[in-house]
């Protein structure tokens, strides 16, 4: 990678700013990704549908973050975002029969229908950049839940950037 | 064996919240009314052995007060107490400046059936504008305090009331751990308050049929937002649209005939119209960026809608066949969510200003956009069919609640419920009498 370093200050700071919700009695994103293993189609955490993991696990390692964040009210992917998908596409062209969940989530502010049709644009953009990376469509399914599921339950910004993604979900 | 009682104990907490939820409500008036008519609401007597199941003269007295058009006078400034006609001394009432007064009585007839007299009276002209009486049991007492209020408002006004209609509206309790989500409907002041779904995955845009005897939402039970209606008298249930993609935003036509949604089957977000009884599917609108939130004119031959297509979602309008799209909203940053009201004349939306995303009205004849709120939340605002009120959510305290506005701003109140954040209100059309 081209900037492991920034890499590494971008996981420390996610960590960071999980724990400090923590202490403010706010709840991160554990418990519910955990929800969702069960729930959606994939699983959340480092590993696949077998609990096989996915990754090295080590700082820096792309295929261990699954979450590509947006900015207010877009669904354009910004260069780190693009890196990330991309480490994802290349996985998948190595593990043919492996197929994902692209889910996409949105912050609360504006009203919670626009919200999921900015979620379903969000998971859409992602999907489409895979395609590009020549990921076959059959092999992605894109589910919005908007603002319904949010990451971080905070009302402020440092809540709401958390909450405008996209989450990789593997399965197969 | 654990997964089973899990769920029973589900069942039983749900039971007993259900139970209990009526009694748990808080009404705050957070804004007061400055130039409503002055009306004393005398307390009813209650001629009964025990104490009445319910004091129909607070709920009238409440509800004229919640309407914004009405300045309710204290109890303390009243000079006499009169439950009857001939007890009424027009003086005391033109002293202490009301300009209308009501009285009347309660009396247990046997065992649940209550007779309730009520009179309305002009102070100025010293005249009875109206009175009635009426037989009914325990239960029906706070609908029928609710069609007393309606009568008092339409002689006073000259519009009909909008005090004997209900609402809809999400709970969502636990959140962050196992969440509930309850869709439930209540009285139009909060009260007696019935769950009619109850799931572990989310509910949102709940919408009443015109006829205010089924609900259309959006379930996300299979994992995927998905299009159901339900009845409400039997609770029977049926999914409408589960096509690929997201399945969302249903709105009701006039007629109940049809229903228009937003389906992204086709990968982006589109409105379309549902004939409910032939299935037929009909594609209204063709845009790359999101369309959504689709809410028809009274007269069946407009459809509002919010579209990112400058931009930043603004409300568009085109005929119900999707042709002759304009942009009505130029004001603010964004507008989003717009409906009718029961007239035609004006649409309630969000509106995102700097400030925060508040609650609008647009006269659609002067494009002039009111902001009615200041809370920085705000969302899913819906006229009462008389259009004198807006029902919206809002946040308080860290969490969701039901409040609402009077359409000239001057009153606004918020209804608390002790347990769970409340979204996603609805208001129904006009409610079948008793």
């Amino acid at each position: 990678m081209r900037k492991p370093l920034f890499y590494v200050l971008v996981v420390l700071m996610s960590v960071t700013i999980a724990a400090c919700g923590g202490k403010k009695g706010v709840k991160d994103e554990g418990a519910s990704v955990e929800d969702r293993g069960v729930s959606a189609a994939g699983t959340g955490a480092g590993v696949d549908a077998y609990g096989r993991p996915i990754g090295t696990g080590e700082a820096g390692d792309m295929l261990g973050r699954r979450k590509v964040y947006f900015e207010f009210d877009s669904a354009t992917l910004d260069e780190e975002s693009r890196a990330l998908v991309e480490a994802h596409a290349n996985y998948l062209a190595n593990n043919p029969n492996m197929t994902l969940v692209l889910e996409g989530h949105a912050d609360e502010r504006g009203t919670r229908e626009y919200n999921l049709a900015l979620g379903e644009r969000r998971a859409q953009t992602v999907s489409d950049f895979m395609g590009a990376l020549g990921v076959s469509g059959n092999r992605i399914q894109n589910v919005s839940y908007g603002e319904e599921r949010p990451e971080s339950v905070g009302h402020d910004e440092s809540a709401w950037r958390l909450n405008r993604r996209v989450e990789i979900l593997y399965g197969n | 064996m654990s997964k089973i009682l899990r769920v029973w104990l589900c069942m039983m907490v749900g039971w007993i919240w259900t139970a209990d939820a009526s009694a748990v409500l808080e009404i705050e008036i957070t804004q007061g009314v400055e130039a409503g008519v002055p009306i004393a609401v005398v307390p009813f007597e209650w001629r009964g052995s025990a104490p009445p199941p319910q004091v129909v003269s607070d709920i009238i007295e409440a509800d004229l007060y919640r309407s914004g058009r009405f300045d309710t006078i204290p109890h303390r400034d009243f000079l006499s107490q009169p439950h009857d006609h001939n007890e009424v001394k027009f003086k005391e009432w033109r002293l202490i400046k009301a300009e209308a007064l009501v009285v009347g009585r309660v009396q247990e007839v046997t065992a649940n059936q209550f007779r309730v007299e009520f009179r309305l009276f002009d102070v100025f002209k010293a005249k009875q504008l109206s009175g009635f009486s009426y037989v009914v049991n325990g239960g029906q007492l706070r609908k029928l305090a609710h069609q007393i209020s309606d009568i008092v408002y339409f002689k006073l006004t000259g519009e009909k009331g909008a005090f004997d209609t209900r609402i809809a509206y999400v709970t969502v309790e636990n959140a962050q751990l196992q969440p509930r989500y309850l869709l439930r409907i209540a009285d139009s002041d909060g009260y007696g308050a019935k769950t009619i779904l109850e799931s572990k995955e989310p509910i949102i845009s709940p919408a009443w049929s015109p006829d205010g005897a089924k609900l259309a939402y959006v379930s996300f039970e299979n994992r995927r937002p998905m299009v159901f209606v339900q009845r409400l008298l039997d609770g029977a249930r049926e999914k409408v649209a589960n096509f690929p993609g997201s399945n969302s935003a249903p709105a009701w036509s006039p007629n109940g005939s049809t229903l228009a949604m937003v389906l992204s089957r086709d990968g982006n977000a589109e409105i379309y119209a549902l004939t409910l009884g032939t299935r037929k599917l009909r594609r209204l609108t063709n845009h790359h960026a999101i369309d959504t939130e689709p809410a028809w004119s009274p007269d069946g031959r407009h459809i509002v809608f919010t579209s990112a297509r400058s931009g930043r979602p603004q409300i568009y309008r085109m005929r119900s066949d999707g042709s002759q799209v304009e942009r009505l909203t130029f004001e603010g940053r964004e507008n989003l969510r717009a409906s009718y009201s029961r007239d035609g004349k004006r649409l309630t939306l969000v509106t995102h200003q700097t400030s925060g995303y508040h609650i609008g009205v647009l006269e659609l004849d002067s494009k002039g956009l009111l902001v009615l709120t200041n809370s920085t939340l705000d969302e899913s605002p819906s006229f009462s069919p008389n259009g004198g009120m807006i029902l919206y959510a809002t946040r308080q305290g860290g969490q969701g609640v039901l409040a609402a506005v009077s359409s000239d701003g001057r009153v606004k109140q918020t209804l608390k419920f002790q347990q769970g954040d409340v979204r996603e209100p609805a208001w129904s059309p006009y409610n079948r009498k008793l």
